[in-house]
């Protein structure tokens, strides 16, 4: 088996705010009957946490669970766990009408960090990034410029994307251009 | 700059995180229809000017698709809906008459 590397290698970029690749992560996307009490079940056995409420992202000991949709939820865990998060998903909820799979090297992750990183996002993604508008626990799908991508924010500032691995280079190039050192608006200054 | 509530996920959507999907509650005639009912399904759509229900999906978003009641004249918005019905819903046609008092669209009116 081949050593699994991530889109940008860990490539990162300091401007008005860090950019960062962060990494293979471990991404499934999972869908089924948010009101199901084996669903709920099933997904804090594989995260340790609920199911998390429109548009928020819940944190727990092995991992986190976003809401995607009504219907579908992206759960974070270690890379390497993934496929036996599956397969323990597909266990629990072998009698209930649901999908889960491993995509985990089909996307690509990014952090912007720093006291710009606000303004950093709100200029590539059509997104209220005002302070009270959008704060830690927030999860939003939307597009950044051209390509479609999620975030949320975390407790320490930090905004973290994810992305098509396919368009990885495309999403770190549009962020660091945001993040240009002279390119300064000062929207939430 | 037209806003659409996505009833899915909550979002107050810009145009650019949506596609157009066209004329809503349509009736699909297929196999068995007459050769002027796949006339009309495939190309009598309405365009008017004024109040037009539409399909819409948030496409850089949820990715589900729901309805919008809106006007085409003023891009205002009288409301979104679920895609989950074959008619406006009570409550959008209520909207809608209180704006454009004697609305017509198709087979539904105020
Ligand atoms: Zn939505």
């Amino acid at each position: 088996m081949s050593k699994a590397v991530s889109a940008m290698n860990g490539a990162s970029f300091a401007g008005l705010a860090k950019v960062t690749e962060t990494g293979l992560g471990g991404m499934i996307t999972l869908r089924g009957d948010f009101a199901s009490a084996k669903f709920q079940t099933a997904v804090k056995a594989a995260t340790g946490t609920q199911v998390p409420a429109t548009r928020k992202i819940a944190f727990g000991d092995r991992g986190a669970a976003a809401w995607m949709s009504p219907d579908e939820l992206l759960l974070l865990v270690d890379y390497d766990s993934a496929d036996a998060v599956v397969a323990k998903l597909s266990e629990d909820l072998a009698t209930e009408h649901h999908m889960a799979v491993n995509v985990s090297d089909a996307r690509a992750c990014f952090a912007v960090s720093g006291d710009a990183a606000r303004e950093v996002i709100a200029k590539v993604a059509p997104v209220d990034l005002e302070a009270g508008q959008f704060e830690a626990g927030d999860f939003r799908r939307t597009r950044f410029a051209q390509v479609a991508g999620a975030f949320w924010l975390d407790e320490t500032g930090s905004f973290h994307i994810v992305c098509f691995r396919s368009v990885a280079v495309y999403m770190y190039d549009l962020l660091c251009t945001a993040a240009h050192p002279q390119s300064k608006v000062g929207i939430y200054a | 700059m037209l806003i659409l509530e996505c009833p899915y996920c909550g979002v107050r959507a810009e145009e650019t995180e949506l596609h157009g999907g066209g004329e809503a509650h349509l009736k699909r005639f297929g196999p068995g229809s007459t050769d002027d009912e796949f006339h009309d399904y495939l190309f009598m759509k309405e365009n008017p000017r004024g109040v037009h229900l539409e399909r819409w999906r948030h496409v850089n978003g949820c990715g589900k698709w729901f309805h919008a009641a809106r006007c085409t004249q003023t891009l205002e918005v009288f409301g979104t809906y679920s895609a989950q019905t074959t008619e406006p819903p009570q409550e959008i046609k209520d909207k809608i008459s209180a704006k454009r008092p004697g609305w017509t669209w198709r087979e539904f009116k105020g």
